[in-house]
C-alpha cells in the first residue's frame, strides 16, 4: 500500500477531508470517495469529455487529474447546477429541445456548457460547435444541443432582464 | 484502466523541485499539465516509480514579453492562458492560432506550454512551433542552467536532451524580423485530433519582394518535428510563386519526411498530405508577409 496524503478540497460549496492514494483520479474520487455519480467515466484518456467538471471555475478533464491535485482547490459536478424542481436554464434548455438520449454525456457536456455561456452570452452556432469540440455524445445529438444553448442563453438572458 | 502505484512528491518551490528529481534520478518523472503523461499512466503504458508534480509552483507559470520584443512563457503557463493572451496575439499571431489546435478546450486549461514541448510528441504541435521559432529553452537542475535551443532539444519520439535531473523551465520565442508571415496547415481526422500530417512555415520578405529567410516545420512525418533544409535551398533569393512553392513540397516529399503507416492514414497518403499542405502553409505565409 503506497503512502496515503490526506486532502481538503470543495466540492459544490461543501469542504471535504478525505485520505487518498496518490494514483486516485479526481474523477473516482467524485463519483467513489464522495458519492456524486453524477460526474460519468466514460474513455479515461481525455478524449470523451464526459468527466468534465470545474476546477478552480475551469472546464477540465476529472480523469486526468489526480484527486491529491485537487487539495485546496475548488471543484464543481453537475450536481451543483440545480434540482430537479429548480433546473439550470441550460438543463431546462437540454430537457426541451431534446438535447440528450442516453444521458451518459450530459453532465460533461453541462460543465462545458456552463462556464462557455457566461462568457459567450449570445453565442454564434460556430462559436458553440468550438467549445463542444471536446465532448463525445453517441447518440449524435449535436444539432439539438446547439439549438437547446441558443434556448438557454435566450433564458439566461430574460432572467438577468427581470 | 487506472495507474499503477507510485510516489508523490508537490514541492511548492523551483529548488525544491530540483532537488527532488536529483535525488529520484530515472524513477522520477516530472508532472505537469499532464494532459499527455495522465492518460499514458491511466493505460499502464507510462509506469513511473514517482511524480513530481510541479503544479504548486506558481512562479513557473508566466507570460512576459521582454523589451527587445521576445517573450518568455515560463514552463507551467497553461495552453489557454497562451491562446488568450493578448501580447501573444499581437508579437506571434501564429502560436494562438495554433493554440486552438491543441486537442480541446477542457485539455488546453490544464495542459502546459512547457510541458508539451517537454513530452516531445512528435505529432504535437508545439515541439514544432518551438522548433519553427528556434525557441530558447532554459534548462535548470540542481545547482545548474543551461540554455538549449530547439534545434538542438529534440532526440526521437518523445525523447529530448533533458537529463533525468533536469527540468524545462522557461521558453523564449525569439522577434519575428519585419515582413514576416507565418502559416499552420492541418489535416486531421476531426477537430482536436491528432495531425496526420501539419506543415508550419515562417516567411520573410526583402524589400524587393523576394524572399530573404524561411523556415519550414513537417509535423507527424518522422521520428521528431523535421526542420526542412530544402525549403531555403529552394526559396532563399527567389520571387516566392506556385511553381517554387511545389518544387519545395517534391524535394520535401522526396528526401526529408519519413512516414509512417498507421490505422488512420498510410505512408503514401501522408507524403501526398505533405505536398499539399507545404505548398498552402507557404502560399499563405508569404501572403502574410507581403501585408
Amino acid at each position: 500500500m503506497t503512502k496515503l496524503y490526506t486532502i481538503k478540497v470543495k466540492v459544490n460549496g461543501t469542504e471535504y477531508e478525505r485520505s487518498v492514494e496518490p494514483r486516485l483520479l479526481l474523477s473516482d474520487f467524485i463519483r467513489h470517495d464522495l458519492g456524486l455519480s453524477g460526474t460519468h467515466v466514460g474513455c479515461e484518456h481525455g478524449l470523451c469529455g464526459a468527466c468534465t467538471v470545474l476546477f478552480d471555475g475551469e472546464p477540465m478533464r476529472s480523469c486526468l487529474i489526480f484527486a491529491v491535485q485537487a487539495n485546496g482547490h475548488e471543484v464543481q459536478t453537475v450536481e451543483s447546477l440545480g434540482t430537479p424542481e429548480h433546473m439550470h436554464p441550460l438543463q431546462e434548455a437540454f430537457s426541451e429541445k431534446h438535447a440528450l438520449q442516453c444521458g451518459f454525456c450530459t453532465p460533461g457536456f453541462l460543465m462545458t456548457l456552463v462556464p462557455f455561456l457566461e462568457k459567450h452570452p449570445d453565442p454564434t452556432e460556430e462559436e458553440i460547435r468550438e467549445a463542444i469540440d471536446g465532448n463525445l455524445c453517441r447518440c449524435t445529438g449535436y444539432q439539438n444541443m446547439i439549438g437547446a444553448v441558443q434556448l438557454a442563453a435566450k433564458k439566461m438572458a430574460a432572467r438577468q432582464e427581470v | 484502466m487506472k495507474p499503477i502505484p507510485f510516489e508523490y512528491y508537490a514541492p511548492s518551490s523551483v529548488a525544491e523541485a530540483l532537488d527532488t528529481i536529483a535525488e529520484l534520478g530515472y524513477s522520477g518523472k516530472i508532472l505537469a499539465g499532464g494532459q499527455s503523461l495522465i492518460p499514458s499512466m491511466n493505460f499502464r503504458v507510462a509506469r513511473p516509480g514517482a511524480l513530481v508534480d510541479l503544479n504548486n509552483i506558481p512562479e513557473l507559470a508566466y507570460i512576459r514579453p521582454n523589451g527587445d520584443g521576445s517573450v518568455a512563457i515560463g514552463t507551467m503557463t497553461r495552453d489557454s492562458k497562451v491562446e488568450h493572451d493578448a501580447e501573444i496575439k499581437r508579437r506571434f499571431p501564429l502560436i494562438a492560432e495554433v493554440m486552438t489546435y491543441i486537442a480541446h478546450p477542457q485539455i488546453r486549461n490544464r495542459g502546459t506550454f512547457g510541458g508539451a514541448i517537454a513530452h516531445a510528441d512528435p505529432a504535437a504541435q508545439l515541439p514544432a512551433i518551438s522548433l519553427l521559432m528556434n525557441a530558447d529553452l532554459k534548462l535548470l537542475k540542481k545547482g545548474g542552467e543551461r540554455w538549449v535551443q530547439a534545434e538542438d532539444f529534440f532526440l526521437g519520439p518523445f525523447m529530448t536532451v533533458l537529463e533525468p535531473d533536469e527540468m524545462l523551465a522557461e521558453v523564449v520565442l525569439k522577434p519575428l524580423p519585419a515582413r514576416t508571415g507565418s502559416s499552420y496547415k492541418q489535416v486531421s481526422r476531426q477537430r482536436g485530433g491528432y495531425a496526420q500530417v501539419a506543415v508550419a512555415s515562417a516567411a520573410t520578405l526583402d524589400e524587393a519582394g523576394r524572399c530573404k529567410q524561411v523556415r519550414m516545420v513537417l509535423i507527424s512525418v518522422g521520428d521528431t518535428p523535421i526542420l526542412s533544409k530544402e525549403v531555403s535551398r529552394i526559396l532563399v533569393g527567389q520571387k516566392p510563386g506556385q511553381e517554387a512553392f511545389e518544387a519545395v513540397a517534391e524535394a520535401v516529399a522526396k528526401g526529408e519526411i519519413d512516414p509512417g503507416t498507421d490505422v488512420h492514414a498510410t505512408a503514401d497518403y501522408r507524403r501526398h498530405l505533405t505536398r499539399v499542405l507545404v505548398v498552402r502553409s507557404l502560399t499563405e505565409a508569404f501572403q502574410r508577409a507581403a501585408l
